[in-house]
């Protein structure tokens, strides 16, 4: 080595995919001197992406959400991407590449990471329009744009996957999510034969089944044959003499390593393709490096993800002097279907010699379970889970060690024993995309702080690929957060082992109506406090019609609830009238204006679009709004865990730009959901045009107009973690709009955690929000008739609570001053002008004697 | 009938308001028990005093501050009743702070110093509630 910092290395990796990126980043971690300069060519027009979630992308269709690690890095001045620019040529002697332009790069060391493409098979008619294969956004993009074309002719739209595998799999569910009738063609005796075994390829084709998709097996395709009019694809023929008419075919048969720049500059290549590594990914060449999937790694090619990070880590550890090697492939896979659960790990295949198996199989359930065993029956080789794979992210991590207790008690149906997970030893790898351990995901939350899901998965990496693993990260930060004393259990309080989503299906199927009942049946005794009272005041509240006063309900509510307004620091409350959608009329505005006079009320417009009057006394309520209902208002649920505003933009009856009438969808919407209890406030918006005034994006529920029709976002807040709601369904026309909505919302009810707003409901409910969209648009849990009664039960039976509680004296008792001396009033309130109006004053003031006002019937003086 | 005994007694500087009773009689009436919903307080004047005033479920009474002394507000009687242990509670609705109702205790600071709530004997008798105006605890 030299005396003075050597001028910096360069490094290129042809290939632009998640290995690549991969590469990248552990190079610019470790690399703190900066001795390598990187460039990456890439062969797609655009950075790299998360393709293992390729088919997320018919639901978010950006392709920015697709977008993996830090973007940063690409700004990174010792870093270059060259995108849509694919190396034509390497000359080794040289230690030069040629890219497609033709321009000439030196090389210090150059690491092929140029992936797979998909195997088309030698199929006549595999060429012909309607054909399509599955490995990039742009295949995913001309499929869906081909088969957005055939639904315009109004007739169901065909569609055939040749290939029963993982990715054959998953294209029939974003075929189907597509609303095309999907075959799924498989050559071999069962579905994903390459993973799991008959038994468990039968299972899972009963499920598949069941998600509307047909399956045949031990059929192969002899001819793909165009239609004779429009010479695009039109039928397929079998080899058993079967035919299967066509709009659409996906092959899925496979990938094959790009390993056509190693051909040619003379690199050794594997039987079945591949460029030939050691285990330091090192290929004959010494300055040559091969990783991913276009390496023969220990005699083959391996098409998952997480073998492909391995390499890249070996490959950074040794351009920066390391000695890593590959440690061995986890080829674990998880099929990433909402409502099929299939995953296998290890000796799935019970290949080792003297390897037991240990099978459970409920065919009527649909699920099939194994485990592969050593000779002695007790260490863990390998699994395979369809229909309910519970257990796989806990197992997988213990494949080759001895497993503790009974391994047949995995297997009993969920829940009846506890899936392994929180006793994980430190070495025991979690995540295999990310190569997380056990241990790393303990000491993110010993060392580094982290107290919840999120903060674990930002700090550690582990969940952010393909997230199957989150079940256990989320075990094993519970187990260590509770050691260190942070309670995270899922019980309500003490009076109640129950989550809120568990004690909202409990008053569902049960029927109870009153607390008394409900603790006395699920609670643990005593007579509940404010956070279980509260809560299950909520759940009557969305489950039943009964007024939020009535009976003993009346004693649950928070006292915001109690007295139909907000509380403020004094001790006064809050008053605002609904202003739906934020449309009013000037005699409303006057209406308003005079009541806040005449009661000496501090007003201010609300972020909703609507105005709050503050000041109140409790005593004062029933008089305000008697005037309030009188001139047309109705309570405004300000106070509520409830729907509170549905904000528009003026849309396109004024503005010039709008397209679709914004306000009177809000109105609409806001009349629908008024007075929905649900586990946290929730907000909507409505915008008329892509410009977005309404800030729609900010919202639970997001409505965006678009010429056809009108987008639906889901998820997004303000406040203290502010999110952007995600695109959730397009074009939708209204009734759909409001159907979809209806789903959303009741789903969200009655699933979520107590005090959970829709986004991170959304990141915990099973599948994120391509879960959220099959269960309420393609009816995937069979629950979507049950969500739409429960909102047109709402709907039908609202009432005006505030209305109808001026309507009932035994209501009106409880805003009383005192008990013993009604005539009496409050005189503990104190406020001082500022602005022109009143407000509290503080207790300096107090104390001095500066107070201007006392009690809010005086008159302001200014 | 139900008493709760103070730890100690400490009148009240100023009596000024009028009452139904002769000087010297301690128990104020301040309601019928059916005038207080079960599990939810109700606020009584004592001799210009705001006293909250609670009916449990099994009909025992308890008379706490209604002033909160974290917040400085006059709200405690709008609070959530409840148990925590074999303990009756009020929760504050201002900063959710919990105190005992039969001795004022703060079980639950949140986070804060803790502050305690005066308490004062009640009986119920022929289904009228009385405060004892003589004997407030600290």
């Amino acid at each position: 080595m030299t005396q003075t910092p050597p001028p910096s290395k360069h490094v290129v990796i042809v290939g632009g995919g998640m290995v690549a990126q991969r590469l990248v980043e552990a190079l610019r971690a470790r690399d703190t001197a900066g001795a390598w300069r990187v460039t990456v060519f890439a062969e797609e027009p655009r950075s790299p992406y998360d393709r293992v979630a390729l088919t997320s992308y018919f639901s978010a269709r950006d392709p920015e959400e697709l977008s993996l690690g830090d973007p940063a890095l690409w700004d990174d001045p010792q870093v270059t991407l060259l995108k849509d620019c694919a190396i034509d040529s390497i000359d080794r002697a040289a230690q030069q590449v040629t890219d497609r332009l033709g321009r000439v790069w030196d090389y210090d060391e150059l690491v092929l990471a140029t992936g797979s493409d998909a195997a088309v098979p030698p199929i006549p008619g595999a060429d012909l329009p309607g054909v399509f294969v599955y490995r990039t956004i742009d295949d995913v993009a001309a499929l869906r744009g081909w088969v957005e074309e055939r639904r315009k002719s109004g007739r169901p739209v065909r569609g055939a996957v040749i290939g029963g595998g993982l990715l054959g799999l998953e294209a029939a569910g974003a075929l189907k999510a597509l609303e095309v009738q999907a075959t799924v063609i498989q050559s071999g005796t069962h579905l994903m034969n390459a993973q799991i075994d008959l038994g468990g390829g039968e299972a899972l084709k009963r499920l598949i089944n069941a998600m509307g998709i047909a399956v045949r097996v031990s059929t192969g395709t002899k001819e793909i044959r165009p239609s004779r009019r429009s010479g695009h694809v039109g039928r397929l023929d079998f080899t058993d003499g079967g035919r299967l008419d066509v709009d659409v075919v996906v092959l899925a048969t496979g990938v094959r390593p790009r390993d056509e720049l190693a051909r040619v500059a003379g690199l050794p290549v594997g039987e079945r393709g591949g460029a030939v590594v050691d285990l330091a990914c090192h290929t004959e060449d010494p300055t040559i490096w091969a990783v991913g999937e276009v390496a023969c790694i220990e005699g083959r090619c391996i098409g998952l993800v997480a073998p492909g990070y391995a390499m890249a880590e070996v490959v950074a550890d040794r351009l920066l002097g390391g000695e890593a090697t590959f440690p061995g492939a986890d080829t674990a896979t998880k099929l990433k279907l909402q409502g099929v659960d299939v995953a296998s790990f290890g000796d799935a295949f019970a290949v080792t010699p003297g390897a037991m198996e240990l099978v459970y199989a409920d065919p009527v359930a649909g699920v099939y379970k194994k485990l592969v065993l050593s000779d002695d029956a007790r260490t863990l080789l390998g699994g395979v889970f369809v229909g309910d794979a519970s257990a796989f992210a806990g197992l997988r991590p213990l494949t080759g060690r001895e497993l503790t207790g009974d391994p047949g008690a995995y297997l009993l149906p969920e829940g009846s024993a506890p899936a392994p997970g929180a006793d994980l030893p430190d070495d025991a790898n979690v995540c295999s995309c990310n190569n997380v351990t056990a241990g790393t995901v303990r000491g993110a939350v010993t060392e580094h702080g982290c107290t919840d899901l999120p903060a674990v998965k930002a700090c550690t990496k582990a969940g952010t690929s393909c997230g199957s693993c989150l079940p256990l990260v989320k075990k094993i930060v519970t187990s260590e957060l509770e050691k260190s004393g942070v309670t995270v259990s899922k019980a309500l309080c003490e009076h109640f082992d129950l989550s809120r989503a568990q004690l909202f299906d409990a008053v569902r199927v049960t029927g109870l109506r009153t607390f008394s009942e409900i603790i006395a049946r699920h609670g643990r005794g005593g007579r509940g406090c404010d956070i279980c009272k509260p809560v299950i005041a909520n759940i009557l509240g969305s489950t039943g019609p009964e007024h939020v006063l009535a009976g003993e309900m009346a004693a649950l509510q928070d006292t915001n609830d109690h007295v139909m307004a907000n509380m403020q620091k004094d001790g006064s409350y809050s008053v605002v009238p609904r202003i739906a959608g934020g449309e009013i009329t000037p005699e409303g505005l006057i209406a308003i204006g005079s009541v806040a006079q005449e009661f000496g009320l501090y007003t201010k417009i609300t972020g909703g679009q609507r105005i709050d009057m503050f000041g109140a006394r409790m005593d004062q309520l029933p008089a305000i709004w008697t005037r309030l209902v009188d001139a047309g208002f109705e309570s405004g649920q300000a106070y509520g865990k409830s729907l509170r505003t549905v904000k528009s933009c003026v849309g396109s009856t004024w503005c010039r730009f709008g397209v679709q009438d914004s306000v009177g969808l809000a109105i609409e919407l806001e009349n629908r959901y008024r007075g929905l209890r649900s586990p946290h406030k929730f907000k909507l918006g409505v915008s008329g045009c892509a410009r977005e005034c309404a800030e729609a994006r900010g919202k639970d529920v997001g409505v965006i107009a678009t010429d056809k029709g009108w987008n639906m976002y889901v998820g997004g807040n303000g406040g203290f973690t502010p999110r952007h709601a995600q695109l959730l369904a397009e074009d939708l026309d209204t009734e759909a709009l409001v159907r979809t909505i209806d789903r959303y919302l009741m789903y969200y009810i009655r699933t979520a955690d107590r005090l959970q707003r829709t986004a991170p409901w959304m990141e915990e409910v099973e599948g994120g929000l391509e879960g959220v969209r099959q269960v309420i648009m393609e009816d995937s849990l069979g629950i979507c008739a049950d969500l739409d009664a429960a909102m047109a039960a709402h709907v039908d039976t609202y009432q005006d609570e505030w209305k109808a509680t001026l309507d009932d004296p035994e209501k009106l008792r409880r805003f009383g001053s005192f008990i013993n001396a009604p005539e009496e009033t409050d005189r503990s309130f104190a406020y001082v002008a500022e602005r022109g109006q009143a407000r509290p004053a503080t207790l300096a003031e107090r104390e001095s004697g500066a107070v201007l006002i006392a009690g809010t019937t005086l008159e302001v003086r200014s | 009938m139900t008493l709760d005994a103070a730890s100690h007694a400490l009148p009240d500087a100023a009596l000024p308001a009028a009452t139904l009773l002769a000087s010297g009689e301690p128990w104020l009436p301040v309601c019928a028990l059916t005038d207080l919903a079960p599990e939810r307080g109700a606020v009584a004047l004592v001799d210009g005093v705001q006293v909250a005033v609670f009916r449990l479920a099994d009909d025992t009474v308890h008379a706490v501050q209604q002033l909160d002394p974290f917040s400085g507000a006059y709200v405690m009687a709008r609070g959530i009743v409840g148990t925590r242990g074999d303990a009756p509670t009020v929760a504050s609705p201002m900063y959710k702070q919990v105190f005992d109702l039969r001795t004022g205790r703060c079980l639950e600071t949140v986070g804060r110093e803790p502050e305690h709530l005066s308490t004062w004997p009640v009986r119920v008798a022929d289904g009228t509630v009385y405060v004892d105006r003589s004997t407030r605890s600290r």
